[in-house]
Order: structure tokens, then C-alpha cells, then sequence
């Protein structure tokens, strides 16, 4: 209510010190192009529109952003940068550090995010200080996706420890269900392995291997442990996992061909594509451990030349963030609001779970990047990271082996 | 359909002995020659079925089956309904943009590619066979190395993002081949043409438009077939230098089929596929007769 | 004046091409050339710092991996495709009267976009969903064809998808270099009773020797720009188990944000082209009889 009448005003205040010239105007670079993801970021269009503002779309997906990003160097190194970019974590602050992101401080204090964002997910949206991206949502990580019919007949608890998740995918294999749905590429693989990490070596113990990059932590015999059980995680897996697309193996556990699958809450939207219920056909927990792993879609501002377009990017970082975008948005692409002070009446079972969890995740400190989502490392470190997990996934090297080839790699890409 | 009239055709099967070993190994060619049609067409089959179900029948049935029942729904969604971004508009605006791409970059990279052929082959000064050697040496450059330095290029050109700009690095990167068609053709041209033609006080533009030209229609076959599948089916420079409302079709089918977090439609994905190769797979099936007659004609002489 | 012009006209046609040719090849070159002796991260940075991107890149396991993917890829794509192409040519020109469909037939994958025919392989060698899951139904349930998803095979699954999309390029050469060999040797040659297989291997193919050469550079060129037929096949994996020095060098500059590692790379794979073509132009430049 309060919140409405801000944002209320503030339009009101925005069009009277925009200048009559200054027709506010946003060139954004994306790469939600289907389904839902794009009619997600189509809401936003529409709300820009309505605020009088000019949108040019500049859509590239491909590889989960990789294209968009050769698009981007290519834009930035002509000098014709767009406005706003799709970027999420340490990849804000190296665009930077490059000297070519705008200030955005002004929408940001005038609209109080400081207020309205978990402290942790703030920071991301700073450079040096001051504020330089726009949050859009909150994807959790480290999810366990279950088949509820397939628990139930083989008479499986959700499991809350690794040491039951064992047990339980034993006794799935003797009676011929395929345990873990997984796709073998690389994102995939070191999605498994985070969540396990997190759940091995504790809240702790994962910000020092995979934010802090502590050369101990990463060559300690609890990473060995993590190796263990990706090995036996490896046994759980089909043998034609290689290739496969995350959304085939959501659906294995959707046509009760296997039980379980460790993925991010976009899954979410395939269950309920299918007419899927949550917590009837579907059973949605967060994977053995303590924690919450966070993969954050923002927007990035560009520095650009022209009033109309500085208009334009401060209108878009103002409906970013507010509230009514915000619901309507991760409604449609199955994430929860980053703004603490939206309602969910509307949202379903599994993220009104997500965000109690990330509430109180934020409140003992565990509410964590994701490393495998690029919100921890940067490009060059994650990706020597993955190399060596899906190295290993992928071979029958030794626990003790990777451990050792980890230390190395990271090193190496320093 | 039938066998190409070519002067030196010949044919070493002996059609003309008759037995039943000759018929025996007729038909055992035959069938390898259908078995590795089968094997080609294999992908195809599949896109083609998978493009005709219902998504609801690729997520339960096999995904190599034949379709139970035939829709074209995934057609006209890929065709006009398709999201590539916010607009749901299918490949269909982003076809408009690649034939003005690749119309005018074929027929400059061909035109270019004929003059520096011809000046190489005919009018062979001291050093032309290095800069042939050079520019030949630049077909070879791995097109992931030249993004960064073209965008600035682009940039300093004022140019970025812009169609003429897209033309301008297809025109450059397709030069190497152009000439090297055009020059190994021109090269088998006896080199009294020009002599007596210079007796007879034609120029170097006379020649070439009197003499050459004429004489080239198989070879610019070639060249333009092959430049044209180039450019049209180019991803890496369409995605790098385009903006906004300049994106080619290959852009827009990766939009369609790349989806980071959402539903897989791979009914619509195949559609659009096949969509997108409509244009190269028609110069294909329309001149691929001029193309192997182009080749024979001289471009492979070597 | 029009002397000088005429004289200097020839020249100034390949001039522009040639000015645009040292520019952007040879100074992209030095530019990439010159990156590589730096630190830069997600942007050029021109800094020179000695030969630390080849240090890493030479520790990299996955450089290595990528490596011997080239030559096992360049090497059997290269060597099959001549040889399938040879065959198909050959076949094709026994006076078949379906001629030109099936020309079309082969020729048409070079047509399509390997963004999503890539996505076809994937399930057609896909050991649940294609080939092996359809011959066992047939009833031999012993029946293995598990390349693409076994580290050690994988890489030549690739290379059956990429023998799929060039050879029929590769017999277009080849029946056009079969129909232009002089008939009348040929006949000549039938006249005396020389046996069939004997005029191919004696006469037809070695007087084929620049379509050889011609088909080699088309397919290395191939071989070393392969990029989308694996990310499209296997994304570079199982693990990073088909990863070529073209997808190496993609994701360490646009990925990764590390385009020191990746300028590193490109020179390395620049040396590689380097060795097998200049071979070939000297040979091609030198032997001819216009010369």
C-alpha cells in the first residue's frame, strides 16, 4: 500500500523531471527468447511502454548466455553498448572494472533498495559502493525434485542427510528405478556437485571453497568426501545421461522413470507444464543440508550517451525492482521475488518454501551463491572448478586424483 | 533428373557388356547407393517427423518414431507464432533481414572475387602469386579469433550493428574463396585470348566484360552457391555484429530453439530449422546440377 | 595518363581486396598475436606480460584433451570423407538415372545449420532413445552403439556427424573431377581390355590429384574451424571429453572472461593451419605450367 503509493509518486515525480526531449529509452540485451522466460521479461516491456518508454529488444540466447555475452564484447569494443544487460554476479563487477557500467544510484536510494533486498543479494548489485545493476528474481539452487508415487511405492522418505539419500537410491536401484535423473553437461554436473558440496562441508565450509577459494579448504579431505559421493552419485545415474537436456530428465522423474532430481526451481515450471501438483505428484525439498545456494537474474546499466536513453535505463531499473513486476514476473518463470516485502499469496507451496528458507538463511548467514550459476567465482575460476568436476564425473578418476587436479586448476586460472 | 549432358562425360561401367555379373553388381550398386541415401537422409527424417507431433506425443513416445498424428501446428508457430525475445512473431521478420545481408554480400564477394581472379590468372604481375598465397592463407583464419578486433573496427567505421556493417565483414571473409574459385577457373584460359585481344587495342575492362564474363556463368555458379550457404547459414558474425532489429534468421533460430530455463519445444525447434535451410536448400536442389558442372568446368583444376 | 592507368589498372582492381586482406587477417593476426603476451580478462588489455597465457595453456589438462581431439577428428574426418566422397563419386557416376536426386541427397546436409541437425544426431546416437534402442527392439538386445555417450568414443561420434555434413560436398569435387578426365584415354584404355578397377586406379585417380588437393584444404579448413557440429552434438562433453581447440578458444574468450588464455590458444591453432597449408600453397604456386 505504502510501497504502491511510492512507487505511485515517484513515477509522477520521474515524468516531471524528465525533460520533454528525454523520451525515456532502453535498448536490453537478453537472452529469455521462449515460453515462459519470455513472456516473463514481456511484462516488463509492457509496464516500460505504459511508463511512455521506448524498448528496442535485442534477444540472443545460446549456451546460457554465452552468445549474449560475444554479443556484448562485440557491442561494448564498437562503442555502441546497449543500455541494459542480462548479467549476474562477479560478472557485474568485471564489466566494472572495465570501466563501461553507469551509476544507478539515484533510482536505487529514491526506490530504497537498501530497505527491500537481502543484504547478501545487494551486495552483488554494487560496484565500489554504488549501485550499478537491478535484481530481477531468485532461483534456488539446491533443490531435490521427487516423484511423489515412486517414494511412496517403494516406500521412501524425503530424504534429509546424504547417508539417507544413499539408502534410499540403493534400495530405488534393487527395485529397477533409475535413482537420480541427470543430464551429463557440464553446468549439470557441477550443479550436483555444488549442492553436494554444500551439504558435505556445510555453509561454512562451501563460502570458503567456492567464494573465499581457501587453497585448504579445496584440498581437504572433506573435498575428498565430496568426490566420494559424486562417484556414488554417478552410480545412480542412467548410463545414457551424457548430453541430455536438464528438462528430459525432469521429465524421467515426471513419468516415474526415476525418483529424484538435483535442480534449480526452474524445474518447477516443467512439473507444472505437465499439470503436475506440488506436493501431490511432485515433492519438492531442499537437498540434505544446511543452507541455500542462490542464482540471481539481474540487469546490468551501461554507460550510454543521450538523455533519452539515461532516462530510459533509470525507468527500467525503477520497474525492475518494484513490486508489481516483480510478482508478476516470477510468477511466470517460477523463481521468487528478490524484494522481501512482496506477498505470495499467489505463489505456490515450493517457493513460498524458497523464500521462508531464504529469509532464514539471510538471518544465520547462509544464504549463499551459487558457484555452478556464475554468482560466486569469476568465468575463469568456476570454469577451471568444472572442468575437474565433470572430469571426474566423467571418468573413474580417483576422489584423491580430482582433489589434487582442483588445487591445480584453480591456481592455473589465477 | 537424368544424367548431365557434359562433353567429356564418360562412363567406365560397362553398360554395353551384358551378363548376369553385370546385373548382380548393378544391383549391389543400387543398394549402396540406397543405404547411404538412408544415411543421409536419417537426420532428416527425424527433424521432419518430430517437426509433424504434438509435443505432447514427443514427451511420452520415441522421439525417432513415426508421428501417430500429423499436425502443422509446430510450422506456423515456428513460421509466425514462435518467441524469439518479447516479440512472438516467429522467423518471419528475421528472413527479411538475411536475404538483405546476403544478397548484396554474395554479389560483391562474387564480383570482387572474379576482378582478382582475373588480374591474378591473366594479368600475372611480380608478385601476385604472394598476394594470392596471402589471401588464400586468410580462408584459414578461425573467424573466433577476428571478433574482437572487427567490433572495434566496426566501431572506428561506424558501421557496428548495422546490415552494411554485417555485409562489409561477410564481403572480407568470403574474398579468399571467391578468388580462389574465380582464379583457378581463369587460370585454364589460354593466355593467347588476352594477347590477341590486346593486339586489337581492348583494354583490361574490355576484356574482362567481353571475354571473361561470358565464359564464367558455371564458375559464378559455384561461387555464389557456396557463398550464399556461407553467409546465410553464419551464426557467429550475425550474432557478434548485428543489433537490434538487424538480427539474421540463424539469430533468430537460435533464439527459438536455445531456451536456458523453460519448456523445450522441439517440434517448433525442427520446424524452424528446417525453415531457416529452406532458402540454401532450394539453391541447392534448383543448382546443384549448375554446381557440379561449375566445378567440373574448371574451379578444381587446381 | 591512360597509359599509366591502363598499365597500373590490374593493380589497382586487387589492391583494395588485398589492403583489406592484410588489415583484417594479418592484423588481426598480430593484434590476437600481441593479446596473448597479456593479462587480459573479459577485455583486451594491452599490457605486454611475457608468456604466462602459453605457460597455462600448455598445464591445461583440457588443452591437451582438445589437442588430441584435432588430430583424432582432422584425421579420420579428413581421411573418410575423401574416401566416402571417392566412392559416392564413383558410384554416382555409373549412369544412374536417379542421378540428380540422389546428388541432392547427399549434398544437402552442407545446407542446414548444424544449431539443429546437431540435435537430431544427438537423439539418433542417443543409446535409450535412437539406433541402439530401435535395433534391439528388432530382438538383438546385445546390440552397442554407445559412442556419444562414452568418454573414449565420443570424439568419434563427432566425426561421423561431421563425415555426415561434408562428404557429400567432397563427392561433388570428385564428380567433377571424373568428368572432366579425357574420355578418350578412357576408351582407349577399354579398347585394350585393361580391367575396370584397373583404368580407376591406373588412369582416372591419379590424373584426379588436384581434386585431392583441393578436397583436403576444403575439409582441414573444416577440420579446424569445427564448432558448431560439437557444441551442437555434445556441447564439448561427456565432460570435456570431445572439446576442440575452436570450442576451447570460444569459451576461454566468451565464457570465461579470460581472453589472454584465448588469444594463446587461437596462435596455437594458427601454427597448426600454418604447418599443413603452406605446404600446400607452396606446392600449388610452384608446379604450375603457366608459370
Amino acid at each position: 500500500m505504502k510501497l504502491s503509493a511510492l512507487a505511485a509518486s515517484s513515477a509522477v515525480l520521474f515524468a516531471l523531471a524528465a525533460p520533454v526531449a528525454a523520451e525515456p529509452q532502453a535498448e536490453v540485451l537478453h537472452w529469455w527468447t521462449s515460453g515462459g522466460e519470455a513472456k516473463a521479461v514481456g511484462v516488463l516491456q509492457e509496464e516500460f511502454s505504459a511508463n511512455g518508454g521506448t524498448w528496442t529488444d535485442m534477444p540472443v540466447a545460446g549456451g546460457g548466455g554465452d552468445a549474449a555475452m560475444t554479443a556484448l564484447r562485440a557491442r561494448v569494443l564498437s562503442g555502441n553498448a546497449p543500455a541494459a544487460v542480462q548479467l549476474k554476479g562477479p560478472a557485474i563487477q568485471e564489466w566494472y572494472e572495465e570501466g563501461v557500467l553507469a551509476d544507478i544510484s539515484s533510482v536505487a536510494e529514491a526506490e530504497g533498495w537498501a530497505d527491500v533486498l537481502p543484504a547478501s543479494i545487494a551486495e552483488h548489485m554494487k560496484c565500489e559502493g554504488h549501485w550499478c545493476a537491478a535484481p530481477v528474481n531468485v532461483h534456488r539452487v539446491d533443490w531435490i525434485w521427487a516423484n511423489a508415487e515412486v517414494l511412496a511405492a517403494n516406500g521412501i522418505e524425503m530424504p534429509t542427510t546424504w547417508d539417507e539419500f544413499n539408502a534410499a537410491a540403493d534400495k530405488l536401484k534393487e527395485a529397477g528405478v533409475i535413482p537420480l535423473a541427470h543430464g551429463g553437461q557440464a553446468w549439470q554436473d557441477a550443479t550436483v556437485f555444488e549442492v553436494v558440496a554444500l551439504g558435505l562441508l556445510g555453509p561454512d565450509g562451501f563460502k570458503k571453497a567456492f567464494v573465499d577459494l581457501d587453497a585448504d579448504t579445496l584440498s581437504s579431505p572433506e573435498m575428498v568426501a565430496v568426490f566420494d559421493q559424486m562417484r556414488k552419485m554417478r552410480g545412480y545415474v542412467d548410463e545414457n545421461f551424457p548430453g541430455r537436456d536438464w528438462n528430459l530428465a525432469t521429465a524421467m522423474v515426471m513419468n516415474g522413470e526415476a525418483a529424484f532430481q538435483i535442480m534449480g526451481d526452474w524445474a518447477k515450471g516443467e512439473f507444472l507444464a505437465a499439470g503436475k501438483v506440488p506436493g501431490e505428484d511432485f515433492l519438492c525439498e531442499s537437498a540434505p543440508g544446511d543452507g541455500y545456494l542462490y542464482n540471481v537474474d539481474s540487469f546490468a546499466m551501461f554507460e550510454v550517451d543521450g538523455d533519452d536513453k539515461k532516462a530510459g535505463q533509470e525507468l527500467l531499473a525503477k520497474l525492475i525492482v518494484g513490486p508489481n513486476f516483480q510478482k508478476v514476473f516470477n510468477l511466470n518463470k517460477g523463481s521468487i521475488p528478490v524484494r522481501t516485502d512482496v506477498a505470495l499469496d499467489e505463489f505456490d507451496s515450493c517457493a513460498k518454501k524458497s523464500s521462508e528458507d531464504m529469509a532464514a538463511a539471510s538471518e544465520n548467514g547462509s544464504l549463499l551463491p551459487s558457484y555452478a550459476h556464475g554468482m560466486a567465482l569469476r568465468g575463469a575460476q568456476a570454469g577451471a572448478i568444472t572442468d575437474v568436476v565433470t572430469a571426474h564425473f566423467n571418468s573413474d578418476m580417483s576422489s584423491e586424483d580430482a582433489v589434487k587436479m582442483l588445487a591445480e586448476a584453480v591456481a592455473n586460472s589465477m | 533428373m537424368t544424367d548431365i549432358p557434359l562433353s567429356t562425360q564418360t562412363s567406365v561401367a560397362g553398360a554395353d557388356r551384358k551378363g548376369w555379373s553385370t546385373i548382380a553388381l548393378r544391383w549391389l550398386l543400387f543398394v549402396m547407393l540406397g543405404l547411404f541415401a538412408l544415411f543421409y537422409l536419417m537426420p532428416l527424417f527425424v527433424m521432419v517427423t518430430t517437426s509433424l507431433k504434438s509435443l505432447e506425443e514427443i514427451r511420452t513416445g520415441s522421439l525417432i518414431a513415426l508421428p501417430r498424428s500429423v499436425t502443422l501446428e509446430a510450422w506456423r508457430t515456428a513460421w509466425s507464432g514462435a518467441c524469439t525475445g518479447i516479440q512472438c512473431e516467429g522467423l518471419r521478420p528475421y528472413f527479411w533481414n538475411s536475404v538483405l545481408l546476403a544478397v548484396p554480400a554474395v554479389l560483391i564477394s562474387t564480383v570482387l572475387g572474379a576482378l582478382n581472379g582475373y588480374v591474378i590468372a591473366q594479368w600475372r604481375f611480380k608478385g601476385a602469386n604472394i598476394i594470392f598465397a596471402l589471401m588464400l592463407f586468410g580462408c584459414f583464419i578461425p573467424f573466433q579469433v577476428v571478433l574482437l578486433p572487427m567490433a572495434r573496427m566496426l566501431g572506428i567505421l561506424g558501421i557496428a550493428g548495422t546490415i552494411p556493417g554485417l555485409i562489409f565483414v561477410h564481403v572480407i571473409y568470403g574474398l579468399g574463396f571467391t578468388t580462389l574459385f574465380f582464379r583457378n577457373y581463369y587460370v585454364t584460359i589460354p593466355h593467347e585470348l588476352v594477347k590477341a585481344a590486346k593486339v586489337d587495342g581492348a583494354g583490361f575492362l574490355r576484356i574482362f566484360f567481353a571475354i571473361f564474363l561470358p565464359l564464367s556463368l558455371p564458375i559464378i555458379t559455384v561461387s555464389v552457391i557456396w557463398q550464399f550457404t556461407q553467409i546465410w547459414n553464419d551464426f557467429l558474425f550475425g550474432v557478434s555484429f548485428s543489433s537490434a532489429g538487424t538480427q539474421p534468421v540463424t539469430v533468430a533460430l537460435n533464439n527459438i530453439v536455445n531456451s536456458t530455463t523453460g519448456v523445450k519445444e522441439y517440434n517448433v525447434d525442427m520446424a524452424a530449422a528446417i525453415i531457416a535451410g529452406l532458402p540454401t536448400l532450394f539453391v541447392y536442389v534448383l543448382a546443384g546440377k549448375y554446381f557440379i558442372r561449375g566445378l567440373t568446368a574448371g574451379s578444381v583444376k587446381g | 595518363m591512360t597509359v599509366w592507368l591502363e598499365r597500373n589498372l590490374p593493380r589497382m582492381v586487387l589492391a583494395p581486396s588485398f589492403i583489406a586482406v592484410l588489415i583484417f587477417v594479418y592484423g588481426f593476426i598480430g593484434w590476437t598475436a600481441w593479446v596473448s603476451l597479456t593479462r587480459s580478462k573479459l577485455m583486451p588489455r594491452y599490457e605486454i606480460d611475457g608468456f604466462i597465457q602459453y605457460k597455462r595453456l600448455f598445464a591445461s589438462p583440457r588443452w591437451d584433451t582438445a589437442m588430441d581431439n584435432l588430430y583424432i577428428f582432422g584425421g579420420l574426418f579428413i581421411c573418410i570423407s575423401m574416401v566416402l566422397g571417392l566412392l559416392l563419386a564413383i558410384m554416382l557416376d555409373q549412369r544412374i538415372r536417379i542421378e540428380g536426386a540422389l546428388r541432392t541427397i547427399y549434398l544437402y546436409p552442407m545446407a542446414l545449420s548444424m544449431i539443429v541437425t546437431g540435435t537430431a544426431w544427438k537423439w539418433i546416437m542417443n543409446p535409450g532413445l535412437g539406433i541402439q534402442e530401435m535395433v534391439r527392439g528388432w530382438g538383438y538386445e546385445s546390440f552397442t552403439f554407445d559412442w556419444i555417450v562414452n568418454p573414449d568414443r565420443a570424439i568419434y561420434a563427432v566425426v561421423i556427424a561431421g563425415i555426415w555434413q561434408s562428404s557429400g560436398f567432397v563427392m561433388a569435387l570428385f564428380l567433377a573431377g571424373l568428368r572432366s578426365v579425357d574420355g578418350e584415354i578412357i576408351k582407349a584404355a577399354q579398347v585394350d581390355g585393361i580391367p575396370t578397377w584397373r583404368i580407376y586406379t591406373a588412369i582416372i585417380i591419379p590424373s584426379m590429384a588436384p581434386i585431392f588437393l583441393s578436397a583436403f584444404i576444403v575439409l582441414a579448413h573444416l577440420a579446424i574451424k569445427a564448432f558448431d557440429l560439437v557444441i551442437a552434438l555434445t556441447g564439448g562433453g561427456p565432460g570435456y571429453a570431445t572439446d576442440l581447440p575452436a570450442t576451447y578458444m570460444y569459451a576461454m574468450a566468451f565464457s570465461r572472461g579470460d581472453l589472454g588464455q584465448a588469444a594463446s590458444s587461437a596462435m596455437v591453432m594458427m601454427a597448426v593451419v600454418f604447418a599443413i597449408v603452406v605446404p600446400y600453397l607452396y606446392s600449388e604456386l610452384r608446379a604450375k605450367p603457366h608459370d
